[in-house]
């Protein structure tokens, strides 16, 4: 029997894999359905699926008939694949993140003027669940938007705003940033959309004057950036994460 | 029954007579203009369907060509009566002919007012006898089939392709879903059309259209008749074509509309006055064939706080309620909204939340009443959104809710799989059936958190309403005081729509829907 008096919690970073109850064991959980009927086959096909999505032991612990041929599953398995969390490399934005107060400190030892951001949700897009949560005055969880920040002037155009208009406005009242907000991704609407944006962005020669930035539940930094953006703000980011960002690129590109 | 709340009932009479007020001043100025949207509503009913060979549907095609003649003042009933008159066609030939070139309605001869509307009249008693069929429909299959208790549990289906939607729905259904509500496809609301036919392409959801209603209606009555209970079908009105859509929503018999008086204005920066003369005609149908309306105050808390603006739901649930008032519809037919959108890290959330829901119970005590899920913050964590769910499925059952539209644990992550659909109806159940009556066994402690918070919200509604009324609506919407967004009178979208009629106007719908209902 095991002398074992403690639990093992050394890990090799160059192999990592899920952590159920004890490090190694590679426990997952899934959920999903399969457009079969309901009985012993389905569950068979569940579990030899799961095997071969790289599970040992895949256990079906839960189906239910759907109706009209389709069976839903919940399945547990181990995890056989490792990845070396030591190599790994993910694109972010490259700016301190100053509080509200901070920002407002800084533009005025730095910029000595107020920054002007205009943000919209543009296309078809309804939504403005985020870009409210960016510059309104509430914010979102207790982080104050845009326009509760100091030195900051900024306009909240709404949703389902035209690229063109927001541009318009953009050089209307001169902005420093614009910033782009996309919820809505069914068949990549927000790619498109979003490059579009760009494009019309380079086609008015004013890629070189104002900053451009997107956010969404489903943007990262690295879309952002492959789209032709400054910049890019996903899940959990609030106005000083945004404002951190425009303010140090004012000064690092000298457009003080 | 006493007030759980101990809400005065004075307040109460007070808001709602300043809303009976509000919806009552803008009546003279709905009475006196028609749009281009609700003359295509009449083509609609008169059985004029089809696309030109560019897809711009048949009723478009007559209107604009009306419009830019100079004959809309008069109103499409007058001249397609006319044109009847003079050339002996039904309104269908009459739209084909206009729409080949081989027709100029304005040009032909014009006779009496009084002989035009006589040549439309069997047409238009057709139309009302095929809404008739569909009512007649609904009841004999509640009758037969019946139906589950309330809260309905109403979910979505959104793929886009209706065929698609077909499968998800019925699924659904089987499931034990009892309202399936189409979304429609993004920005749909903004169109100053309703695209034809059946469609397989769409963002966020699918096209509202006739076609897609009715494949839509045979699938759920098919699943209904499997299951042994009646399925309802849910779709969209608000946006530039409120009427058309009702309209299309009574010949192909769906059972809930969304339909909002403000929401158009204040969401979608759509024209104002439009919108307040398209949802008058829009809701005269819905009063007349049955179908129970849901306004969107579930909208306001999207972008406003549902804590520090409660009184601004309630403000416009009294709104609503009058404004359907006026158009003739039933206590049944009120599927006013509110929604679930407390911060769930505030202290004590669920018990300001269960306060207003109970409210708006005792307010309304007759209507249908729709409570939206918890969608502003969802996470992710599916996990703890189903706990979010699921305490929002007990209020409902504790407050009396009608519709329920069910919350999805992904939701903010993606249109629902068909499990997620599942997995909510499930949570719905379960705790619909084990809390039934919790409602009538638990009081509240007197001028306990409960009770205050409800009659804190319904004294600030009631300064809201009387404001309101003093200022007018159309002056209040221009200075923001509705969820925060300030909308001109002469901005927005479709505008150039809004037609002042002449002495001659006539719509024979209007006056038999209204006379119809009584």
């Amino acid at each position: 029997m095991d002398n074992c008096t403690t639990a093992n919690t050394s890990v090799d970073l160059t192999k990592v894999k899920p952590y159920g109850d004890t490090m190694n064991d590679g426990q997952v959980e899934m959920a999903f359905t399969l457009p079969v009927p309901y009985g012993d086959e389905a569950t068979e096909a569940a579990r030899q699926l799961v095997k071969k999505m790289g599970c040992d032991e895949p256990s079906v612990v839960y189906s239910h008939d759907m109706g009209g041929g389709y069976t839903f599953f919940v399945v547990y398995g181990k995890c056989q694949h490792t990845i070396d969390y030591s190599n790994i490399h993910v694109a972010k934005v490259e700016s301190d993140i100053m509080e509200r107060d901070e920002c407002g400190q800084y533009i005025e030892d730095n910029i000595k003027r107020d920054v002007i951001i205009v943000g919209a949700t543009t296309g078809f897009d309804a939504h403005t669940v985020g870009i409210d949560a960016i510059i309104n005055m509430k914010g979102f969880h207790g982080h104050f938007g845009l326009e509760r920040f100091k030195n900051v002037v900024s306009l909240n155009m709404g949703s389902q705003v035209p690229n063109e208009e927001l541009i318009a406005k953009a050089k209307e009242i001169n902005a420093d940033a614009i910033l782009v907000s996309q919820t809505v991704t069914q068949k990549d609407i927000h790619i498109q959309n979003l490059t579009e944006m760009a494009e019309l962005m380079e086609a008015e020669g004013l890629r070189d004057k104002m900053l451009l930035l997107c956010g969404g539940p489903r943007v990262s930094h690295e879309l952002a950036q492959e789209l032709g953006y400054d910049a890019g703000f996903g899940t959990h980011t609030y106005a000083e994460h945004v404002c951190s960002y425009i303010i140090t690129e004012i000064v690092k590109r000298g457009r003080v | 029954m006493k007030s759980k709340l101990n809400l005065d009932p004075k307040v109460v009479d007070s808001a709602r007579n300043s809303a009976a007020h509000i919806a009552s001043s803008m009546q003279d100025f709905i009475d006196r203009h028609t749009t281009v949207s609700t003359e295509r509503t009449i083509l609609r009913l008169l059985g004029i369907d089809g696309v030109d060979d560019v897809e711009t549907p048949l009723p478009n095609v007559v209107v604009d060509q009306i419009k830019e003649a100079g004959g809309l003042p008069r109103g499409v009933a007058y001249w397609i009566g006319n044109a009847i008159v003079q050339t002996g066609l039904t309104p269908q030939e009459i739209a084909e002919k206009m729409s080949s070139g081989g027709l100029e309605i304005t040009k032909l001869e014009t006779g009496s007012t009084k002989d035009a509307e006589a040549a439309i009249m069997p047409a238009i008693e057709e139309s009302l006898n095929e809404i008739n069929k569909e009512k007649n429909a609904r009841a004999e299959y509640l009758e037969r089939l019946g139906e589950s208790k309330q809260p309905y549990c109403y979910v979505i289906v959104a793929t886009g392709n209706i065929y698609e939607d077909v499968i998800q729905a019925q699924a659904a259904g089987r499931q034990g879903a009892d309202i399936i509500a189409v979304i429609r496809t993004t920005a749909q609301s903004l169109l100053d059309y309703v695209p034809y036919g059946p469609t397989t392409e769409g963002f966020g959801g699918t096209y509202a259209t006739q076609e897609n209603f009715r494949i839509m209606r045979e699938a759920l009555d098919e699943t209904g008749e499997e299951v042994g209970r009646y399925i309802r079908l849910c779709n969209y009105s608000s946006g530039l074509c409120m009427a058309e859509i009702a309209a299309m929503g009574a010949l192909e018999r769906l059972d809930v509309l969304l339909n909002d008086a403000l929401y158009g204005i204040l969401f979608r920066d759509i024209n104002m006055q439009r919108t307040l003369i398209d949802q008058y005609f829009s809701r005269i149908i819905i009063g007349y064939c049955d179908i129970i309306f849901n306004s969107g105050e579930d909208n306001y808390l999207t972008t406003d706080d549902a804590y520090e603006s409660a009184h601004t739901v309630l403000a416009s649930q009294l709104i609503n309620e009058q404004f359907a008032v006026v158009a003739n519809i039933k206590d049944w037919q009120m599927g006013l909204g509110h929604a679930f959108e407390m911060e769930p890290s505030m202290e004590n959330g669920f018990l300001y939340e269960l306060s207003q829901a109970i409210m708006a119970r005792e307010i309304f005590p007759n209507a249908s009443l729709k409570y939206m899920p918890p969608t502003k913050y969802m996470t992710g964590n599916i996990f703890k959104g189903h706990v979010q769910d699921a305490l929002f499925n007990l209020i409902a059952v504790w407050s009396g809710q009608s519709l329920q539209l069910l919350g999805m644990l992904t939701e903010a992550i993606h249109t629902p799989h068909m499990h997620d659909r599942y997995l909510s109806i499930e949570n719905a159940k379960y705790i619909f059936n084990n809390a039934r009556d919790i409602g009538s066994e638990v009081t509240f402690k007197e001028d306990g958190i409960i009770q205050k918070r409800a009659q804190f919200v319904l004294s600030e509604a009631d300064k809201l309403l009387a404001d309101i009324a003093e200022e007018g609506l159309f002056s209040t919407i221009e200075k923001g005081k509705f969820a925060g967004i300030k909308r001109p009178y002469e901005g927005g979208k479709g505008l150039e729509g809004v037609c002042l009629k002449d002495d001659y106007y006539f719509n024979p719908f209007i006056t038999l829907m209204l006379g119809g209902a009584k």
